[in-house]
């Protein structure tokens, strides 16, 4: 018999399996990765396809270190990561402050959300050519851009998440002789303390798309703007490059949200 | 004993869009000290409307809720429990219990060596730093009280505060908290729609009508209990008489 067919028995079986379902998860995303970029390679050196249009992971590794040496690849990292942080701590900020300000004032609420579902729905892109006239072209744009993409639905989501807090509990706080803003600090925010990270893990993608777009249009330094270089040279394997940059860079900040994460729920 | 409080010609009405509709109408009755009350009647002839009033939340169309003993201030000392415990997930059972006297800024050191006096004496001093959930549901009814008490409050009202627990459970958070409140010497209404836990906790029973509302009857409830068990009043002599008066108050359409 399969002894991974077992259900678990005693506590240390539990723990034990709960600990291989984990690895073993973990073994085949890589795995996945694995295959995907053995075929690529494999399928390059064998012409299935043509490593111009596709180019190949050696390849991609060769341009990287090209990219280094006569590129300063490492600034133009450091400046989407610099222009992303910035968009989203400010998106974070800015949409928990007017969430809040809905909260307080219901009726402004009501009057507002119309707006808001049509900016959020609004491709933002369209908005890009306007800021580089509005701001110039400057990282100040390029971080606007970010801020845009990610912002008005994260002031709906906050502020959705503010609403379903339980009546009963604020009722409560009444009764112990707490004001509105003690409903706020006690019950309002730790009761959607979740929501809030798991839209801070959507923004910060948001905020990293937003950025390369603004990079795409207006920039001299950034991910954007070397990709957007290297498809005017066509230089493919260079966009490619900066793509798998991105998916890197889009893999490290889930990882440290998903850390913080943890560390508040452990400390709560 | 002295009149604690005077519900004195309440009148309440809901408006919506359809048209309004009468909830209570010309309520009164008063309350003496360390007296119990169960308020019963009909599903939603409006007794949850008429706590809420004395508690204070709801202003009344008409008439006025008084507390003799303190002229001119408004809602002195209630303390309200609801339906559910509502103890706060995202804090400990300490500070769940304090929260009062954090919104109160009463934190001070006599206060927390009541609130710590009532941990021991119900039985949650091991239970302090544990989360609301890892709690039995009698348990965090007796936190919830603690958290009430602990502003101390001359008169409690309990909205329906055991109808969350099941059936067993209830007979005895039921009357372990009635005890409770009874020993910590303070007054009491409790709203329920359970007619047998209106009799075995209260001293008196008002029962309201069919909407609008109005002061049906009041019955005085005296036992005689033979033992102290969570059965005691359930098993006294009178109790079916109490039963029967009720049920005849409640079941008669005029």
């Amino acid at each position: 018999m399969n002894p991974e067919r077992h259900a678990p028995v005693t506590q240390e079986e539990f723990v034990k399996s709960h600990k291989r379902h984990h690895h073993m998860t973990a073994l085949l995303r890589i795995s996945v990765l694995m295959l995907f970029l053995f075929y690529w390679e494999i399928g390059a050196r064998l012409s299935w396809f043509d490593t111009f249009f596709f180019s190949s992971p050696s390849g991609v590794v060769n341009c990287g270190l090209e990219l280094l040496r006569q590129n300063n690849l490492l600034m133009h990292v450091g400046i989407t990561l610099l222009e992303t942080v910035i968009s989203f701590v400010l998106v974070t900020v800015f949409s928990l402050l007017v969430a809040t300000i809905l909260w307080y004032l219901p009726r402004t609420a009501e009057i507002t959300e119309p707006y808001l579902v049509i900016l959020n729905s609004l491709p933002k892109s369209a908005l890009a050519p306007l800021f580089i006239v509005w701001f110039g072209t400057n990282m100040r744009t390029i971080v606007i851009a970010g801020i845009s993409v990610a912002v008005f639905g994260s002031i709906i989501t906050f502020y959705t998440a503010f609403r379903q807090a339980d009546p009963e509990k604020c009722i409560l706080i009444t009764t112990l002789g707490g004001k509105k803003i003690d409903i706020f600090t006690k019950v309002i925010l730790p009761g959607s303390a979740p929501i809030l990270l798991s839209t801070s893990k959507v923004n910060i993608g948001l905020a990293l798309v937003g950025v390369i777009i603004g990079e795409f249009l207006s920039a001299r330094r950034g991910l954007g703007y070397l990709i957007i270089y290297g498809s005017q040279v066509f230089r493919l394997d260079m966009v490619i490059t900066g793509i798998l940059i991105l998916c890197i860079i889009a893999l490290c900040f889930y990882q440290s949200l998903q850390t913080l994460e943890h560390m508040l729920k452990k400390k709560t | 004993m002295s009149t604690i409080l005077k519900v004195d010609k309440i009148s309440y009405s809901y408006h919506s869009l359809q048209g309004e509709t009468k909830a209570l109408h010309n309520i009164s009755f008063e309350v003496k000290q360390g007296e119990f009350i169960a308020l019963v009647g009909p599903s939603g002839c409006g007794k949850s409307t008429l706590l809420s009033i004395i508690a204070g939340l709801n202003r009344p169309d008409t008439g006025q809720i008084l507390f003799p003993n303190h002229p001119g201030e408004p809602a002195v000392r209630v303390g309200y429990m609801l339906q559910k415990d509502h103890l706060f997930e995202w804090r400990s059972i300490y500070r769940n219990v304090t929260l009062g006297l954090e919104l109160n800024h009463q934190m001070t050191a006599d206060k927390l060596s009541y609130i710590n006096r009532l941990l021991s004496e119900y039985g949650l001093e091991a239970f302090r730093n544990k989360k609301p959930s890892e709690l039995s549901g009698g348990m965090k009814q007796r936190a919830a009280l603690i958290r009430t008490l602990a502003l101390n409050p001359e008169l409690l009202l309990l909205d329906e505060p055991f109808s969350a627990l099941d059936y067993q459970t209830r007979l005895a958070v039921s009357t372990d908290i009635c005890n409770l409140i009874r020993k910590a010497g303070k007054t009491m209404i409790i709203v329920t729609h359970d007619l047998s836990e209106a009799i075995s906790i209260a001293d008196r029973i008002i029962v309201l009508s069919h909407r609008p509302s109005t002061v049906k009857d009041m019955i005085r409830v005296e036992l005689s209990k033979s033992e102290d068990s969570v059965l005691a009043a359930r098993n006294a002599p009178e109790f079916k008489h109490y039963f029967n008066l009720l049920w005849e108050d409640m079941t008669d359409e005029s």
